[in-house]
């Protein structure tokens, strides 16, 4: 693949996190590094034991391939690879790849000497991964509390999951994700909307600047959080619907055992009013 | 770091901190619990516990010592006492026994003379004694011809009362909602938005108070799932689909488990991915209907008004009466088995009344 000319220049050696030179090296537009070693030895294993898998169940249908966590006997223990093994190497697997990816783009963050918003982002998604296979299962003291790795069976698993606690919409936490959710699409929105509306103004009329677009949400609100501040926003909501996802799933089970609308009984029984 | 991410430090910190502190003092369980497999591994269908909850059930639910079984010798009790209708076959050490046991579960501050007069205890005087005949009645009753439901472990007086005149879970006909002209508001509505329930009705979620009335003293359908995909052929009203809930949390929450104890969420309706729990629930369901049609509401000019409801109705039986948030009442502990008197229909039971 062709390298533009000045493309070179962010070439740089160095600001790796381990290995010193080891690997640090791109291959066409790829920054390889250790970690891009690591993370596709990872993903090689999980994708293979992920079709090994599929191909000890009774279907090839993509939607019905179904990699089943163990039975909760086995506790937090290894179980045979037939019986679940194979989940748990497909999330160790998982996990590493993620890991991998993320320290990855915090080693390509080094080079160019930016922050490491983007790591950081990509972690909170990660973290509401583990959170599923690894954090509530472990606090629950099984592997086989997490969720099955198939198209259709983890929706299954999300459904039963959610009406082990009678109605999951009671959950404070998976309010406030829903909540971030939403207001994150609508910033979105809002956002590339408007950015889009000032770059195509019209035929014959000239490309409107950041003023207009201040303005705009000026008249309209008030207030506008201006063209840096939109971004911040952005990560904030973003990064908080990923986090409390994960706070909803770690709390369900470890932390409340019951119905969640029984769990607003902390409400009626306030000493104010009780 | 610079200020964007502060920003979004501080602000999860601050949502978090709100979320947690206030709850923690109220709210949250200590993550100590036990799980049990429910269906196939990865589905997800099964039970969570919390131990301290489990030790406040299991203390809730403790089976009290009862007096030994007595031989059918001597006397029958019919020969001996005037006035016994339905335990007549007994002999009278076994009948004096279960009068004592009766005394026991169901009066035990009050005694004897909670239903008989004590200048004669033949006397049909006292409601009491009426209810208390009725009552043994239908406990025959259902262990002989409801055994899809209570197996060969049976009921006693003691699985509902437990030493209560009335059985602390009962409940009585809701008042009709009013309607909007009739300046109660919803505060007096039976169902709706922001209207929690209790544990026992439907779990403290915002769904109508009664749903015992259309399934457990009438015979409505519980069935409103649409079978096909596409809108048009399903006439179920949001209100039927409220009091389906509402019946469902009602169970979840009498039983101590959770949906997928009787169903696989994926297809709630379809009996072949249902385990079998959802049959026993089944045929629990026609027992209490027939328990509250055929033995309660008979009993309405039985009863002095105050033991009735505000709708003049008398106190009726679902699904935590007996089982008081353990899946089998008494952890499955028989104690009908100790009480053969009660197995079986009388044969000299008398019709009612």
């Amino acid at each position: 693949m062709a390298m533009l000319s000045f493309e070179k220049k962010y070439r740089v050696r160095g600001g790796t996190l381990v290995g010193g030179d080891l690997f640090d090296f791109w291959v066409g537009p790829f920054y390889v590094g250790f970690f891009g070693v690591t993370t596709l030895f990872f993903t090689i294993i999980g994708v293979f034991m992920i079709l090994y898998g599929a191909s000890l169940g009774d279907t090839w249908n993509v939607w019905r391939i179904n990699i089943a966590p163990p039975d909760l006997k086995y506790g937090l223990g290894l179980a045979p690879l037939k019986e679940g093994g194979i989940w748990q190497i497909v999330t160790i697997c998982a996990v590493g790849a993620f890991v991998s990816w993320a320290l990855r783009q915090a080693e390509i963050c080094r080079k160019l000497g930016v922050g490491l918003h983007v790591p950081f982002a990509f972690s909170m998604a990660i973290f509401a991964y583990v959170s599923l296979v690894v954090i509530r299962p472990v606090l629950m003291g099984a592997w086989g509390h997490g969720f099955p790795y198939g198209i259709l069976s983890h929706l299954d698993w999300v459904s039963n999951t959610g009406y082990q606690y009678l109605h999951f919409h009671y959950n404070p936490a998976h309010m406030l994700a829903i909540t971030f959710f939403f207001t994150n699409c609508l910033a979105l929105a809002l956002h590339s909307a408007l950015v889009l509306s000032t770059l195509n103004p019209g035929k014959g009329q000239v490309v409107k600047a950041p003023e207009h677009e201040n303005t705009y949400f000026r008249d309209i609100i008030g207030y506008s959080i201006g063209t840096l501040g939109i971004h911040r926003l952005g990560l904030f909501l973003a990064m908080s619907a990923a986090f409390w996802s994960a706070i909803c799933i770690i709390i369900s089970g470890p932390f409340w055992s019951r119905g969640w609308p029984e769990w607003w009984g902390w409400w009626l029984n306030l000493p104010i009013w009780h | 770091m610079n200020y964007g991410i502060k920003a979004a430090v501080l602000g999860l910190v601050g949502i978090g901190a709100a979320f947690l502190v206030i709850p923690m003092v109220f709210g949250f369980q200590k993550p100590m619990i036990e799980t049990v497999q429910h269906g196939p591994r990865g589905v997800a269908m099964g039970l969570v516990y919390n131990d301290g909850d489990l030790a406040k059930t299991a203390a809730a639910n403790k089976v009290p010592t009862y007096l030994p079984k007595l031989p059918a010798v001597g006397p029958k009790a019919s020969a001996v006492y005037k006035n016994v209708q339905v335990l007549g076959d007994l002999s009278v050490g076994q009948f004096t026994r279960l009068m004592a046991s009766v005394t026991q579960w169901v009066a035990p501050q009050q005694g004897c003379n909670y239903c008989h007069n004590p200048a004669n205890l033949a006397e049909d005087s006292k409601y009491t004694k009426v209810v208390a005949r009725r009552m043994l009645q239908m406990t025959q009753n259902i262990n002989q011809n409801w055994t899809q439901h209570v197996v060969a472990t049976g009921v006693t007086c003691y699985t509902c009362h437990r030493g209560l005149n009335i059985p602390a879970n009962v409940w009585t006909n809701a008042t009709p909602a009013p309607g909007s002209d009739s300046g109660m508001g919803f505060a007096a509505m039976n169902f709706g938005i922001a209207h929690p329930t209790t544990v026992t009705q439907a779990a403290v979620a915002s769904l109508p108070s009664d749903p015992f009335t259309p399934y457990l003293e009438g015979a409505q359908n519980i069935r409103v799932q649409s079978t096909v995909a596409l809108p048009g052929t399903d006439r179920s009203s949001i209100q039927q689909t409220d009091w389906t809930y509402a019946l469902m949390m009602h169970m979840s929450s009498s039983l101590g488990v959770n949906c997928t104890y009787c169903h696989n969420s994926r297809a709630f309706s379809d009996w072949s991915q249902s385990p079998p729990q959802r049959v026993t629930a089944w045929y629990g369901i026609r027992m209490v209907r027939e328990m509250n049609n055929g033995y309660m509401d008979p009993l309405a000019p039985v009863f002095p008004d105050y033991r009735k409801g505000p709708m003049g109705d008398v106190a009726k039986v679902n699904c935590t009466t007996c089982h008081q948030g353990v899946y089998k009442p008494l952890y499955g502990v028989s104690m009908a088995k100790d009480f053969p008197e009660l197995q079986t229909v009388s044969s000299s039971a008398h019709p009612y009344p």
